[in-house]
């Protein structure tokens, strides 16, 4: 039988940032949604997030921020993403940010962001929506 | 630029290496595309020749903190490394969470190192269908060594061990581990028992209860017999790490054995045996069920054999005799 | 998709009578429609409750609490640079605080100084203020009456080398240790459980941990060398009564540690404080808070020998929960702060910190922060709750489920025991496992609305949200790498050389660490440098990755 296609999600922090409660939880609650989801931890570069998720040929990447750290290192993902022609790849991102600052990540090249307290319903339905294939 | 999908110049630059064309035509053959077929034949005579190292065992006792340090040992000696990791996919909403890859973190930077994360889906024994793939497109690759990594938590997730060429089984002292492997003859079957966290109590009265074990085992003049490494794979300062370089030793006798008695042939065979076996099963399946598509007539066979007409063995020699051996596009 | 319960006449943003809604608190116990006598049958109130400030102390630990004194009004006063953070501060000791916590920003709380290249885009983050050194300690206090003002230091495992450069400073400023007041957090263990930011692993931090309270002892009787934290584990995940637990048993780890590094207990256990968080369910908070100093008094007097009663008093400080506030409807918070607040003062708490509304965003702008702490000026001078001690006791929902709680409790401290300890529990990956268990529950019941939160999942409104947030300072970073460039260049470099050797030599023995490392942070070594060389000796934790 030939399965349906299964959607790959890699949920990642970055930087110093150690509160991971969110990203857990999130990662869970994707894999009850029947997904595949590779939760690569805390601590983790920009670099060594895009080679994983080349690795792994993720379809979606999600990063979770909770420290301010959100417009440093987004251009640094997107740009590592853009040199390794992730294009297709989905980019999301959740956490807690200043709600001005969104549309500055949006137009940095995160795809869509979701701040602290969206369901997962929400993420789980534009996953769907939007996933390349 | 979008990436190609042609998976032509993808086979192309996998020989050459490219970790994006490995990952690309993993998810091709994982996800049994059409193109599956036709990409591991075109693979398939580019492998055979890698060192393949099984590690299984249950959750818990380390299989990722010792796969870290056999990867830098073999990075040491210059070789480039694959690594698969298998974990369960959940039976109810058919989703994963694969958990290793945030344990083998050491690696992340370095180009001589492939590491991907495999779900079951489905699959027992340990492994996943797509697994036996993945690592011939690692082979193609050009990766020296592959270390297969996955989840042994009973006696029934034994796959590993046609698939591996040398076959760790890990456990760690005091959790009954040995006595529950015993029963299922498993130490007979992996090549090195490794005993992990050989720092906690217990640990000698576990490395001689299975070195009795083995010994009481039908061995044969000639035949392997398990070695018994113990190891401390986690610890603050690297001074306090054991049995790495041991266990390395090991693996190198191990595979040195096979090479030099007729073990290597056989297991090759085997692995090739069990291919053969599981794309068959696979295929078979999926063929009857392609045809069986759309057409009611599994319904009224399970109906019919409900209402007391009939058996489900008479209903597969009927498929069988009518589709499959008579060749007829209808079942 | 995530299955949800059936929806009632009136669509999602009706109100729910009674399907779906739980009748369970956060800890999942079960709550009656309603409670009476029969609910406290064997309840012995002199020997469960006795008066206030009498043991064991369920009513409070004082006789007169906030008659005679109030709380201490604690708000966070650190921001990215020292300058700017003692700015913050004095503004906040003229709005009214009598305490002040400073949180560390994200390459302090790692061990790392501004310049070390992982430290790259965090320096000052969180609110957090970047001490690299002595002289950005003693920017960070400039001007502040040490003597009367209570600092909480949210440091953990570099607290003693925080705890030398606060000990430095006094000595300059000539002010005697003796009347320093405040509070380390320093608390490993919880970081080990939950919050993630230790280095070493447990035994050379229990060592460290030892060493600051020694010190302490000796020469900061006004001080608390350690906060045992609950707070931090609720917000991971655990449940009111997880944490009451968790947090209580951490506490007889450092008693026990205490004991066996030869200490007497009544020499050290007076000066242990606990950090606890008021979440949503109002009745639980003081419910937890109260069973808290029940089983913290009869512990350390029936198991631990404890004869000073001074030991058997547990004193708290209490945040209002920071993972309750919403980014969606943020003024709503304001009302969830005030409960929270309120729910503090009913238990009896020594200090409280109230969360600004804006802290789902960003760091709080001056005028959330005042706003925040005025809800306790509010509370304390019009509400009328302090004119008398504990003022719910005998009300037979709180007894009884102070009860239970305690009960519950206790069943967590056996599970506990029966792995071997909380070291080995932690090894076990005990506390990782139900804490994220807990917050996947969670999550799950807010997702099925199951648990509701006005303006999250119910009561949705679509929002143009306009608002005022801090802003942050600029060129700080640039300035402070600078600043700490320039200092090393015009330190004694041998003479720190020569400290960072004689600190390894220290750490590989049993001697406190204490006074070499005033004399390291005096010589102006960085706190990057010196948690370098601990490092070295002690080694690095590593986890097995739990969810």
């Amino acid at each position: 039988m030939v399965p349906p296609k299964k959607i790959k999600v890699l949920i990642t922090k970055v930087g110093l940032d150690g509160h991971d409660r969110g990203a857990k939880v999130v990662s869970s609650l994707l894999r009850e949604a029947g997904m595949e989801v590779i939760y690569l931890g805390m601590y983790q570069s920009p670099e060594g997030i895009v080679k994983a998720a080349i690795d792994e040929d993720v379809d979606v990447l999600g990063i979770s921020f909770l420290s301010g750290e959100h417009l440093v290192f987004t251009p640094k993902i997107v740009s590592e993403m853009q040199k390794n022609q992730l294009d297709d790849v989905l980019l999301i991102a959740g956490g807690t940010f200043p709600a001005e600052d969104i549309p500055t990540m949006e137009k940095m090249g995160i795809d869509k962001v979701f701040r602290a307290g969206t369901l997962t319903d929400t993420i789980i339905q534009f996953i769907q929506a939007n996933v390349r294939g | 630029m979008a990436r190609s999908k042609q998976s032509g110049e993808l086979i192309e630059r996998l020989f050459a290496g490219d970790r994006l064309a490995a990952a690309r035509l993993i998810t091709l053959v994982e996800n049994e595309t059409d193109k599956h077929h036709e990409i591991m034949r075109q693979i398939y005579p580019r492998t055979g020749q890698a060192l393949i190292v099984g590690i299984t065992g249950s959750g818990g006792v380390g299989k990722s903190s010792l796969t870290n340090h056999l990867i830098k040992k073999f990075r040491d000696q210059g070789k480039t490394v694959g690594v698969v990791v298998v974990d369960p996919s959940s039976p109810f909403s058919g989703g994963a969470f694969l958990g290793d890859r945030i344990r083998l973190q050491r690696h992340t930077q370095d180009d001589g190192v492939y590491i991907r994360s495999l779900a079951s889906r489905g699959y027992l024994g340990g492994l996943s269908r797509a697994t036996n793939d993945v690592i011939r497109i690692m082979e193609a690759m050009g990766r020296e060594v592959i270390i297969v990594e996955t989840l042994g938590a009973g006696q029934d997730e034994i796959d590993v061990i046609h698939i591996a060429q040398t076959c760790l089984l890990v456990m760690t002292p005091g959790m009954g581990d040995d006595i529950q492997a015993m029963k299922a003859g498993i130490m007979e079957i992996a090549d090195i028992i490794v005993i992990n966290k050989a720092d906690l109590d217990g640990t000698d009265i576990c490395i001689r209860h299975i070195e009795a074990i083995l010994s009481i085992g039908s061995f044969k003049e000639g035949d392997w017999v398990p070695k018994v490494i113990p190891t401390i794979s986690v610890a603050s300062k690297s001074e306090n790490l054991r049995g790495i370089d041991e266990l390395m030793d090991a693996i190198a006798e191990h595979q040195n054995y096979l090479r030099v008695t007729e073990a290597f042939e056989k297991v090759k065979f085997e692995r090739i045996e069990q291919e053969l076996g599981l794309i068959f099963k696979d295929e078979l399946q999926k063929l009857v069920f392609k045809g069986l598509k759309g057409t009611g007539k599994k319904k009224k066979y399970i109906e019919n054999i409900m209402s007391g007409n009939g058996d489900p063995y008479s209903v597969v020699d009927e498929i069988l005799r009518t589709y499959i051996l008579q060749g007829s596009d209808e079942i | 998709m995530i299955k949800q319960p059936p929806q009632r006449d009136g669509g999602p943003n009706a109100g729910f009578a009674d399907s779906g809604q739980l009748r369970t608190n956060l800890s999942g116990l079960s709550i009656k429609t309603s409670y009476c006598d029969r609910d406290l049958a064997d309840f012995d109130s002199a020997r469960d409750l006795a008066t206030p400030g009498e043991y064991p102390f369920t009513r409070g630990v004082h006789k007169e609490m906030y008659r005679r004194k109030l709380w201490t009004i604690r708000q966070l006063g650190s921001l990215d640079s020292p300058a700017k953070a003692n700015e913050r501060i004095r503004q906040l000791i003229d709005m009214g605080a009598t305490g002040v916590s400073i949180c560390l920003d994200l390459p302090t709380i790692m061990g790392r100084d501004s310049n070390d290249p992982l430290a790259e885009g965090e320096v000052g983050s969180c609110g957090g203020v970047a001490i690299d050194t002595l002289e950005d300690m003693r920017d960070l206090l400039s001007g502040i009456a040490l003597e009367e003002i209570s600092i909480n230091f949210v440091s953990n495992s570099q607290s003693a080398v925080i705890l030398a450069m606060f000990a430095a400073v006094a000595e300059e400023r000539g002010i005697a240790w003796e009347q320093l007041t405040g509070t380390m957090q320093n608390d490993i263990l919880k970081e080990y459980q939950a919050q993630k930011s230790y280095y070493f692993p447990p035994r050379p931090s229990m060592r460290l941990t030892m060493d600051t309270i020694r010190f302490c002892i000796q020469n900061m009787p006004r001080f608390n060398p350690i906060s045992i934290s609950g707070y931090h584990l609720a917000s991971a995940g655990a449940t009111p009564v997880q944490e009451l637990a968790y947090t209580l048993s951490n506490g007889f780890a450092y008693v026990e540690e205490g004991i066996k590094a030869g200490l007497p207990v009544d020499s050290f256990a007076p000066r242990l404080s606990f950090f606890f968080k008021a979440h949503n369910d109002f009745f639980e908070n003081i419910a937890k808070l109260r069973a808290a100093r029940r089983i913290w008094a009869r512990t350390m007097r029936e198991s631990y020998g404890a004869s000073d009663p001074r030991s058997w008093r547990l004193r708290a400080h209490i945040q209002t929960s920071g993972s309750s506030l919403t980014a969606q409807q943020a003024e709503n918070n304001v009302i969830r702060v005030t409960l929270q607040a309120l729910s503090a003062v009913l238990a009896g708490t020594q200090s409280l910190h109230t969360n600004a509304f804006d802290e789902a965003f960003s760091v709080p702008t001056p005028r959330s922060e005042k706003l925040a702490l005025r809800t306790q000026q509010i509370i304390a001078h019009e509400s009328g709750v302090t004119n008398t001690v504990d003022p719910l006791a005998g009300s037979y929902y709180l007894e009884a489920l102070t009860n239970e709680m305690d009960a519950e409790c206790r069943k967590i401290f056996k599970e506990i025991v029966a792995l071997g300890g909380v070291l080995s529990a932690i090894e076990k990956g005990y506390y990782q496992r139900a804490i994220a268990d807990a917050a996947f529950n969670y999550q799950r019941e807010i997702e099925t609305k199951r648990r509701i939160v006005v303006g999250l999942n119910a009561f949705v409104e679509d929002e143009d949200i306009e608002m005022q947030l801090r802003e942050p300072e600029t060129d700080f970073v640039r300035k402070k790498v600078a600043g700490l460039k320039k200092l090393k260049s015009k330190r004694d470099n041998r003479q720190v050389n020569e400290i960072l050797k004689e600190i390894k030599t220290v750490a590989g023995g049993t001697d406190s660490l204490m006074p070499t490392l005033i004399k390291a942070v005096k010589s102006y070594a960085t706190l990057g440098e010196i948690i370098g060389v601990m490092r070295e000796i002690f080694g690095e934790y590593c986890e097995n990755a739990i969810y």
